[in-house]
């Protein structure tokens, strides 16, 4: 209700980007300390709920400052209002959570403000590396990490040991551990799935590929090559139906996870709160491992989820929304929101003997914190996505998904979603390689 | 009269001795229908219960399910009670849940409907009474026009729509929402119908003789007739307005202004994110108090929407 | 021609006509016509990423109509509205004849119980048949277990088209319902009584009476069933998270035409997509509106 005063002000600031933005701030300040001083009144874009406690906080510790943290709908959702706002010039808030995936497709338009010369430039080291290199798109520093999602494998372990089965190392293991679960009990399969793009993209990181390469606008599109490997493992998994045709995050599929029948999933280390609260009936029974590798004895791991918080180009108080930032992100806020079940993308709290003991209760005691710490350590250099990857996500299931209803397979669906999202690059004037 | 527009059965007339008002035909069929003389088939019946089985079941299903903890959900059969009768335990969760933000989109909700609702009911009476009882260049023209216009899907327009009110600053706001819900255009073809069916002309020549004006006309000759109309494309408004959308979707962000629809589908999907809390019972809950005003207003006004209905949409 | 010649003060009444009919031409014009104005404005550019806005002239539409998605989207509605459209009106027309014949045991309670569905709003339907469609952990696994059978969810590709149909089906049917038992009430008694001295029987009430009376009923629900199909969108749409595979983001025009603006951000493309859609509609529909009223004057 507060944001669609000055639609002048901030068309002109959307066409100059992010430089106008800086220049253009109201108070007059680049000193982020100086502008929390002053005081002013900042919106959030924002579905994480651990940031309520957070904005509380940062209110109370500077009184001239008053934030509305707005829930404008869950990832793209979000983003689809976000692009909105920014095209129509009005009610673009000065923070808007983005998750990592999605960050260079509003950078490469300009929308997101350059937060390195405010201080973000001099954190370098501050983040682990996977959550870092996505907000650094080229020079720039267009966000701050707020939260990652190093990769492990949960699972169940009471099912897995009541029908005989080892819990799997490598992704052959795997494979194999899914014939075993699903020979032992007819109702149980490994995992679910039903065509995922940011598992299927985490896979490829993983292994080592990188389908994405992208340099300003040249962009390079492989996903026949190496990328294609995780259909090694997939490929027969669907064909012996051994995934549930379940959809992550339905109703069914927590269902799933509660009553044993999806016996293990692979994903972010945000993980533990979920499946808290959607499986309250497992307690006790699941635990952490690390992810199944390529490679016997290997360790790489990838990041899955996991979102950053970023200065709209828009915004008039981008020194402003920097304190806010860093408090968030670097400052007092990070313990705040890992009482309240996040988990940290800064390397100080990933290495803190305080965060590796913790003992999830619900893991049996587990200090799962080990495995995900270790798993962030080891997440594979390199990888980039697309400058326009919410689109290339949003096509998957068109494509490569069409694999999982039995009319094409992985390799063949990876080739058309090749093409179109070929198609689509140039389309939108980039050139691609 | 040939008017080349999409409306079926404008052409022909029936001879005024054959077109009894609605009350009056209800009245008269009343008699007919049920009268002592049919035989009740206890075949026709039973069919009619297959359907009526089908167009419950859902609706006992939520019921059901509204009673129901989350764990027993996931592990207790659909179509009966859990082990937990959890009713009331999850009204008072849904109420409270998010510092009672459900309460501000049920408000929400009635607001736009008031407004909304009630605004295209208005626009509608006073547009069908301008169409069917006055000539004016144009007129034919109009009513093409805004039957045409349903024809395009109203979800691509809702981008050039958002930038439109961008610029005029109202996105993000009530207005964004009532504004478009101001227009229905079958509740101008009802009213349309509804008034020419209902208003004798004579009634109008004569109060013109009398001198009276045209809005005097309106407010005291007319309005009085389309009362079972006004009822009818009322609860029609009603309906659209509450389960109104995809339009505030787009229009809104601030989930202190969602409707319930947009409040209920963003619980569902609150489960979908890191930290987020999964309740699915909430949302069952929620649903089953999101429908019961609606059933209830049909219930209550069932007599007025009947006679409205009978008279509007028949037209040979 | 008999209500509105007699009236011919020229002048004042005209005037007051007009007065009122524009609230509802101002609104109507600023919420519908403006933006179909904006849309057909648009549909002539391109917003690219890299290079931003550029005239294309009627590319955009040349590139619709050449895209195999857009017929497989409309390929879609167009067998929904040829198998949902008669399948619920004619469940409609039956559930109103019954109610109507006075045959029926508790008539008020049926014509009730169709019509209530109508009240719930289409989010709500679609998450309940979403969570009753489960064949893993919904209804149809407990029907499968109770009943031995194995029924797979109807959210398979094959299947979901059909699965859609029935929850609109579900939704409609008490509505449609509702206009024709309308319709039907006001059929005069006299025309009854005539039939029951010449004999005829029920089925011959329907066909020479009934059914005759009530046809511009049929033909408008005919046609904004028309219109509901070719702007199938929330249903599907909210069924997708359960059915990414099944259902495509081409599915629908209307959900492709949402897909390309909102995920691909190509305004130009999406606003082609509703235009075309727009044509399509209105020439179905008037071709249908043609044909009742053909019929009619026969």
């Amino acid at each position: 209700m507060k944001h669609h005063h000055s639609t002048a002000l901030r068309a002109g600031a959307i066409a100059g980007a992010s430089l106008i933005a800086l220049a253009g701030c109201s108070a007059g300040t680049q000193d982020p300390d100086a502008a929390a001083e002053a005081g002013g009144t900042l919106t959030v874009w924002a579905w994480e709920p651990t940031l309520e406690a957070v904005v509380e906080a940062y209110e109370a510790e500077n009184e001239g400052v008053d934030i509305e943290l707005v829930n404008a709908g869950t990832g793209n959702d979000q983003y689809t209002a976000l692009q909105n706002a920014i095209q129509a010039g009005s009610g673009v808030p000065d923070i808007a959570q983005i998750e990592y995936f999605a960050v260079p497709q509003f950078a490469i338009a300009d929308s997101l403000a350059d937060i390195s010369e405010l201080g973000a430039a001099d954190l370098d080291g501050t983040f682990a590396p996977g959550p870092w290199s996505a907000v650094s798109q080229g020079d720039a520093i267009v966000g701050m990490p707020m939260d990652s999602g190093p990769m492990a494998m949960f699972y169940n372990a009471e099912v897995f040991e009541r029908l005989g089965v080892a819990v799997p190392e490598t992704w052959e293991d795997y494979l194999q551990a899914a014939r075993d679960l699903r020979a032992a009990d007819p109702s149980v399969s490994i995992t679910n799935d039903t065509g995922d793009a940011g598992l299927a993209t985490s896979l490829m990181w993983q292994s080592g590929a990188e389908p994405f390469t992208v340099d300003g606008t040249t962009v390079g599109i492989d996903l026949e090559g190496d990328a294609a490997r995780y259909a090694e493992i997939w490929q027969p998994m669907l064909d012996e139906d051994l995934f549930a045709p379940v959809s992550s995050w339905s109703d069914e599929w927590f269902a799933g996870m509660n009553d044993g029948t999806i016996a293990s999933i692979t994903t972010g280390a945000w993980m533990p709160a979920n499946l808290e609260s959607g499986a309250p009936d497992a307690a006790g029974d699941w635990r952490v491992a690390p992810m199944p590798q390529w490679e016997d004895g290997g360790a790489a791991s990838a990041e899955n989820g996991g979102s950053s918080l970023a200065v709209t180009a828009a915004s008039e108080q981008a020194a402003l929304a920097y304190d806010f930032l860093e408090y968030a992100t670097t400052g007092d806020g990070v313990q705040l929101r890992l009482d309240a079940g996040a988990f940290p993308a800064t390397t100080a709290d990933l290495e803190s003997q305080e965060f590796l003991d913790v003992e999830f209760e619900y893991f049996g005691g587990q200090q799962a914190n080990q495995v995900f710490a270790e798993s962030s350590a080891n997440v594979v250099d390199g990888w980039s996505y697309l400058p326009y990857q919410v689109y290339a996500n949003s096509i998957f299931n068109d494509t490569v998904g069409q694999a999982y209803v039995g009319d094409t397979t992985i390799v063949d669906g990876l080739a058309a979603w090749q093409e179109q999202i070929d198609a689509y690059g140039q389309e939108q004037g980039f050139t691609i390689e | 009269m040939s008017a080349p527009v999409i409306v079926p059965g404008v052409t022909g007339r029936r001879p005024s001795s054959l077109r009894p008002t609605s009350e009056r035909a209800h009245r008269r069929r009343a008699r007919a229908v049920g009268g002592p003389r049919k035989r009740r088939s206890v075949l026709l019946t039973i069919a009619m219960a297959v359907v009526v089985i089908y167009t419950l079941l859902p609706l006992v299903w939520l019921l059901i399910n509204a009673t129901k903890t989350q764990a027993d959900l996931f592990s207790t059969f659909g179509l009966w009670f859990g082990g937990e009768f959890a009713l009331f335990d999850n009204i008072g969760r849904v109420l409270a849940y998010g510092d009672g933000i459900f309460g501000r989109w049920l408000l929400n909700t009635l607001l736009y409907v008031v407004l909304g609702a009630g605004g295209a009911t208005l626009l509608a009476t006073l547009g069908g009474y301008a169409i069917a009882k006055f000539r004016f260049r144009g007129r034919t023209a109009a009513i093409a026009v805004v039957l045409g216009a349903v024809a395009i899907p109203g979800t691509a327009l809702a981008v050039p729509t958002f930038l439109m009110f961008a610029r005029i600053g109202i996105t993000d706001t009530p207005l964004a929402v009532i504004l478009p819900s101001l227009i229905s255009p079958f509740g101008l073809y009802l009213m349309w119908v509804f008034a020419s069916e209902s208003i004798p002309d004579e009634l109008i020549e004569a109060a013109r003789v009398d001198g009276a004006s045209e809005l005097r006309i309106f407010r005291s000759v007319c309005l009085p007739l389309l009362g079972p109309g006004i009822v009818t494309v009322l609860l029609f408004t009603t309906v659209a307005t509450w389960n109104n959308y995809f339009l505030p979707l787009i229009m809104l962000r601030n989930p202190d202004w969602y409707p319930l629809t947009i409040g209920l589908n963003a619980w569902n999907n609150q489960a979908t994110t890191a930290g987020g809390d999964a309740i699915f019972d909430l949302v069952i809950t929620g649903s089953l108090l999101a429908i019961i005003p609606l059933i209830a207003l049909f219930l209550l006004l069932q007599r007025f929407w009947q006679s409205g209905l009978a008279a509007g949409s028949v037209k040979e | 021609m008999t209500s509105t010649t007699r009236i011919r003060r020229a002048g004042a009444p005209r005037v007051a006509g007009l007065g009122f009919l524009a609230p509802f031409a101002i609104v109507f014009a600023l919420v519908f016509l403006a933006p179909i104005a904006y849309a057909l404005f648009l549909s002539l550019f391109a917003d690219r990423l890299v290079g931003g806005v550029q005239f294309v002239g009627l590319d955009n539409f040349a590139r619709i109509l050449g895209d195999a998605r857009f017929w497989s989207g409309v390929g879609n509605v167009v067998l929904f509205l040829l198998v949902q459209v008669p399948i619920m009106l004619f469940l409609s027309l039956l559930v109103a004849l019954a109610i109507d014949s006075g045959r029926l045991h508790g008539a008020a309670f049926v014509r009730l119980s169709v019509f209530l569905p109508y009240a719930v709003p289409a989010v709500v339907a679609t998450l309940m048949w979403g969570f009753m469609y489960g064949d893993r952990f919904g209804l149809v696994r407990s029907f499968n277990e109770i009943l031995g059978t194995s029924i797979a969810s109807p959210l398979a590709p094959d299947t979901v088209l059909a699965a859609i149909g029935n929850i609109v089906t579900w939704q409609f049917v008490g509505y449609n319902m509702l206009i024709f038992f309308a319709a039907l009430r006001t059929v005069p008694t006299s025309l009854y009584e005539a039939a029951e001295i010449d004999g005829a029987g029920e089925l011959r009430v329907i066909t020479a009476i009934k059914l005759p009376a009530i046809r511009g009923a049929l033909v408008i629900a005919t046609i904004f069933s028309i219109i509901g199909s070719f702007q199938l969108f929330n249903e599907p749409s909210i069924l997708r998270n359960l059915a990414p595979n099944a259902i495509t983001s081409y599915f629908t025009p209307n959900i492709w035409a949402y897909e390309l603006s909102f995920s691909g951000q190509q305004q130009g493309l999406a606003a082609a997509v509703a235009i075309l859609m727009g044509i399509l509609t209105a020439v179905i529909a008037y071709l249908v509106q043609l044909r009742g009223m053909r019929k009619e004057q026969r």
